[in-house]
């Protein structure tokens, strides 16, 4: 680990979320399984390199899927998980939905990213279900992913737009999995989540006092 | 290998599950579903990733009245309009259930598996009243197979015994549903002669498949391709 100057000069800028995209893209591993939940995480996949050879996941059947389709290239029967249309590659297969997700379970899947509401500092995931009584519980394939995948990376902003902190000692919205998250990338940091609490593995336009005088979470 | 949609819903009871394949509009047996609304069953209990996308297929089973209960993932999206309306008006009950649960437990039902042991959901709302069971220091929960009276299908091609195979991500659920129904209905795009399928690559074997009807007119496209 750096120390502590040398994680501040990391970046000097505020990142924007295809930044992040692209910090997230550059820590995933050549030749990784890799599957980018909806939203925000699909954008890493502008910023993986096919020589990387990172084979992409859709939990609706797929391994090998590429950019997304436009035009002529639209094929109603080929989407990914956000129900977009994409394109397969070279090399893809498609498999049914309980193969799907026992690739998930059975530790095949090597990283997954995700967006969150919330993240506990000893890796627990809220990100299905605000709570609220009026909101129509919807989980999709979150809970399986969370505790799936080898390597659970969030992506998300560090706070939220009334500046409540994201990365808490305890979610107060309904979990999604627990101790499952491995990394946290924002817009002002990236972290490690280990055993022993949060390490700070980049700042982008902060630095660790002012992170440690916004979050109630200990950083190492 | 029945000759219309009408036929291939024929018998469906009131108040039976049936496992509706699909994922948003991808696999979806829209015209299976349209003779179901025609049939005239109801309080359906539906077993499906989603509760219905705009005005089609599953939201239109719903707006005719016919579903009870809805066990599915992810009932909200974007053009989930009538059964959220529904939902909120209190006039169909909701299971969630994670989507690799959903998957695993119609699987287990297929292959005569009383009950399974998972990992998912451990720790969250959704584990409340399952029983948890701690194997080699990892937490578990257990869970129940997921069984249909019918599965309503959607495949690419059949060959006259009722061999499947599927499109793309259009798979989905299909090939584990139709283990899962005491009876299931497929509709395909089109019916091969009798050998013209490689054996090597039939996805759903005939043994699962009780009622295949061709379908030629493709209703449905993907959402914000129209």
């Amino acid at each position: 680990m750096s120390s502590e100057r040398d994680r501040d000069r990391d970046r000097d800028q505020v990142l924007g979320m295809d930044e992040v995209a692209a910090v997230i893209a550059r820590d995933i591993p050549a030749g990784a399984f890799v599957n980018l939940g909806i939203g925000q995480p699909t954008k890493v996949a502008d910023h993986l390199p096919a020589e990387l050879g990172v084979v992409l996941h859709t939990e609706n059947g797929m391994l090998g899927i590429g950019p997304k389709a436009e035009g002529p290239d639209v094929d109603p029967d080929l989407t990914n998980a956000g129900k977009v249309p994409v394109t397969e590659l070279p090399g893809a297969a498609y498999f049914h939905h309980a193969d799907s997700f026992a690739m998930m379970r059975g530790g095949h899947l090597d990283v997954c990213v995700l967006g969150a509401y919330q993240v506990s500092e000893r890796g627990d995931l809220a990100n299905w279900h605000t709570g609220r009584p009026d909101d129509i519980p919807a989980v999709g394939g979150a809970m399986d992913l969370a505790i799936g995948a080898k390597s659970v990376y969030v992506m998300m902003s560090l706070f939220t737009k009334s500046g409540t902190p994201k990365l808490v000692p305890h979610c107060t919205y309904p979990l999604t999995g627990v101790g499952c998250v491995t990394r946290v990338y924002t817009e002002l940091a990236s972290f490690d989540l280990r055993p022993d609490g949060v390490h700070v593995r980049e700042t982008y336009g902060t630095t660790l006092a002012a992170l440690r005088a916004r979050l109630d979470v200990e950083l190492r | 290998m029945l000759e219309t949609t009408d036929e291939a819903v024929a018998g469906i009871e009131d108040g039976s599950t049936i496992l509706v394949g699909g994922f948003g509009l991808a696999g979806m047996p829209f015209d299976l579903i349209d003779a179901l609304i025609r049939q005239g069953a109801k309080e359906l209990t539906i077993v499906s990733n989603n509760a219905g996308n705009g005005d089609v297929g599953l939201a239109a089973l719903l707006a005719a009245g016919r579903v009870r209960k809805v066990l599915c993932s992810f009932p909200r999206q974007v053009d989930s309009y009538v059964f959220d309306a529904l939902y909120r008006a209190g006039k169909v009950e909701l299971e969630v259930v994670p989507q690799g649960n959903l998957a695993e437990r119609i699987r287990a039902a297929g292959a005569g598996i009383g009950a399974f042991y998972c990992p998912t959901a451990v720790g969250t709302p959704l584990a409340e009243g399952k029983e948890l069971r701690t194997i080699d220091g990892r937490d578990y929960l257990l869970e129940y197979p997921i069984k249909g009276d019918y599965a309503l299908i959607a495949a690419h091609k059949a060959d006259p015994m009722g061999n499947l195979v599927y499109r793309k991500t259009a798979r989905n659920f299909g090939p584990v549903m139709a283990t899962a129904a005491t009876t299931t209905v497929v509709q395909v795009d089109e019916v091969v002669p009798l050998g013209a399928l490689d054996p090597e690559a039939v996805v759903t074997p005939s043994i699962y498949v009780d009622r295949v009807v061709p379908v030629t007119s493709r209703q449905y496209t993907v959402q914000g391709a129209r």
